[in-house]
């Protein structure tokens, strides 16, 4: 397959396709997933291709999914469990961090759990409560879980595909504001190893770490600033858990400035754990403190206003000059 | 259910125009339900609702203006423009609030009775009012578990809508939802809820039944919904029924039905009263101060701890 442009929506898909494909012990299961193809439509079309028995329309109950797709992985199956919405994932909260993330390391090894938890997650599509939620910290905090989110077409492509394949329980986050943004997808690039971060765009001034659906956003300020002389170094973390921060300390060694950017509140957010271990690593090299940018400390708001809580071009470049305040 | 069905049609009109933000779960066709039931009911009654919570939180007596303000995002709402569609509540009339989490209302209820039985009140009921998918959600079979076992004067409410979002019933649930409720020691019954009287019958025994100490009571009102599952369906044209089947619950309608039982000149008389309230409704929410994203860091919590702005 040669290069081709596709959404973020339409490049997991066919990731989800390739899987499938490869390997027959992967299914796919979840509500709504199946004739309908996904509230989001990641699945369309993959139960008419590949049949009921591989990807399954379950029950509205999603702690029996992820739960019964611990039996399905004890059994050698490969379940990619979708999760509606980042709000919906609490009431399987309990399997994912009672059983899921324990298992491997309770029995030394001996049982291995390959299941990816695919969550659309965070704002900025005018939705109601609990259709605009951050949880990757929760996750993220739970040893035996690994955490990951794709920004861009060509990451959601392969990174679906690695996770599929990875013999670790995946917690992968979608950012669904993204969804329709557009990217090349080529299938014979070389593929990153999936818990690494990224330089999506290099710069030698100031360090901005984002992630998911905040990578534009950091993007677009860092054109922005170069408009004004100075040069953004933006890093995809890409994995939450575990953190790649190597090409973070490398950058921030060189820029001596670093902001961090998330949609999810800023208390004992993955931002805190970033600036803690910049701080560690790089301390001496600091011209002032890590910054964050994030959501505010509250539940998601109204849709009316959520402009005002996620983090925009302004609040990272107003971040980006506080950092030249000390 | 001439309200809930215009104010519904109000709703999905300013939904589609993008003045409710977010858009709504509709209501219509299912009002039946929420009326039947909700005639049976005091004031010192409450109810839990649910993401389809419109019709059930005017049924219990919310003021359609303060309703349509919620969903405005006025601060003249409900909740004043913070709940939206799916949370509209008024604790003051005993609405405990719509959810948009499928099933999370049950076990509120189920608390709410067992605070009316520790005061020596069986005779306040608590009513939960649930889909089909609900069934599937493990919180709704706790909540059955513990009514069940403490006696509660609760009435769960199953509106069995033949969907959840696009899964047909019968490949989300297994058994019948009855007998599912007997199991667990509830007086279960089925009941047409295209028809509001007989709702309202069935409603009436099982409320008269909990408030005299008899325990829970299960009630299943067969029912339909006329539009998609939200708005959103109605801009991408989704589709996973038949028209023939949308069709023929149309020629179900409960209004249409309840209104071959009225003479002309009262269900005439009903249609302007209500034409009055929606229009006053809209007048009142669309003149409303939307809210103050200024406030956002305010009511976190009830102690004076103010929120951190964050970062
Ligand atoms: C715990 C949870 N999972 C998923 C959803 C997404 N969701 C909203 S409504 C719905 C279907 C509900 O079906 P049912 O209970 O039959 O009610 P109906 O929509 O038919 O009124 C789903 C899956 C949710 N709100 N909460
Ligand atoms: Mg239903």
């Amino acid at each position: 397959m040669a290069a081709e442009v596709l959404t973020l929506g339409k490049a997991l898909n066919l990731g989800l396709r390739r899987a499938l494909e490869r390997d027959a012990k992967v299914v796919i299961m979840g509500e709504d997933v199946g004739k309908l193809g996904g509230v989001f439509r990641i699945t369309d079309g993959l139960q008419k291709d590949f049949g009921e028995d591989r990807v399954i329309d379950t029950p509205l109950a999603e702690s029996g999914i992820i739960g019964t797709a611990i039996g399905l992985a004890l059994r050698g199956y490969r379940p990619v469990c979708e999760i509606q919405f980042d709000g919906f994932v609490y009431p399987a909260y309990d399997q994912i961090v009672s059983q899921v993330a324990k298992m491997h390391y309770r029995s030394r090894g001996l049982v291995r759990l390959p299941i990816v938890i695919r969550i659309p997650f965070g704002g900025g599509i005018g939705a109601v409560e609990h259709h605009s939620e951050s949880p990757e910290a929760y996750f993220a905090h739970t040893p035996g879980l690994k955490v990951v989110t794709c920004s861009n077409p060509a990451d959601g492509y392969t990174m679906i595909q690695q996770a599929i394949a990875s013999d670790d329980p995946i917690v992968f986050l979608e950012p669904k504001r993204r969804y329709w943004e557009k990217g090349e997808v080529d299938a014979e690039a070389p593929a990153f190893p999936l818990h690494s971060s990224r330089v999506t765009r290099p710069g030698a001034d100031v360090t901005v770490v984002a992630y998911g659906p905040m990578v534009r956003t950091a993007l677009d300020a860092a054109t922005a600033a170069g408009e004004d002389g100075r040069q953004l170094d933006v890093i995809d973390l890409r994995s939450l858990s575990p953190l790649d921060l190597s090409p973070v300390y490398d950058s921030v060694r060189r820029t001596g400035r670093c902001v961090v950017v998330h949609e999810a509140p800023s208390n004992v957010g993955l931002g805190a754990e970033i600036a803690a271990r910049v701080t560690e690593e790089c301390f001496y090299s600091l011209e002032s403190p890590v910054l964050r940018v994030t959501g505010f400390d509250t539940p998601y708001p109204a849709a009316r206003v959520e402009e005002e809580y996620l983090p925009d071009l302004d609040r990272v470049l107003d971040a980006v000059d506080r950092t030249y305040g000390w | 259910m001439r309200l809930i069905r215009e104010f519904e049609e109000h709703c999905l009109e300013k939904a589609l125009a993008g003045t409710i933000v977010g858009g709504i779960h509709p209501y219509i066709g299912q009002e039946a339900v929420a009326v039947g039931v909700s005639a049976c009911l005091r004031a010192d009654d409450v109810i839990t609702s649910t993401h389809r919570g419109h019709g059930h939180v005017l049924a219990k007596g919310a003021d359609p203006a303060r309703a349509l303000a919620e969903l405005y995002g006025a601060s003249t709402g409900l909740n004043r423009g913070r709940g939206g569609s799916m949370h509209a509540a008024d604790v003051s009339l005993g609405i405990y609030g719509a959810n948009g989490i499928v099933g999370a209302g049950a076990p509120i209820a189920v608390g709410a009775a067992w605070a009316a039985r520790r005061a020596g009140r069986d005779d306040r009921v608590a009513v939960a009012f649930f889909g089909d998918g609900a069934l599937s959600q493990g919180v709704v079979l706790e909540a059955f578990n513990m009514a069940a076992l403490w006696s509660l004067p609760v009435l769960f409410v199953c509106e069995n809508n033949g969907y959840a979002t696009s899964l047909p019933v019968d490949r989300g649930l297994a058994g019948d939802p009855v007998t599912r409720a007997a199991g667990f020691g509830l007086t279960a019954e089925a009941v047409d809820g295209m028809d509001v009287e007989a709702v309202a019958e069935a409603a009436g025994r099982a409320v008269d039944a909990c408030r005299a100490g008899a325990g829970p009571h299960f009630l299943e009102c067969a029912t339909y919904r006329f539009h998609g599952h939200h708005t959103v369906e109605h801009l991408m044209g989704t589709k996973y029924r038949d028209d023939d089947e949308v069709a023929g619950a149309w020629s179900r309608d409960p209004l249409t039905r309840q209104r071959d039982r009225l003479t002309p000149e009262a269900a005439a008389e009903v249609d302007t009263e209500i034409a009055v309230l929606i229009a006053e409704a809209e007048a009142f929410a669309s003149s409303s101060p939307g809210s103050d994203p200024g406030d956002a860091l305010d009511y976190l919590y009830a102690g004076l701890v103010p929120a951190r702005p964050g970062a």
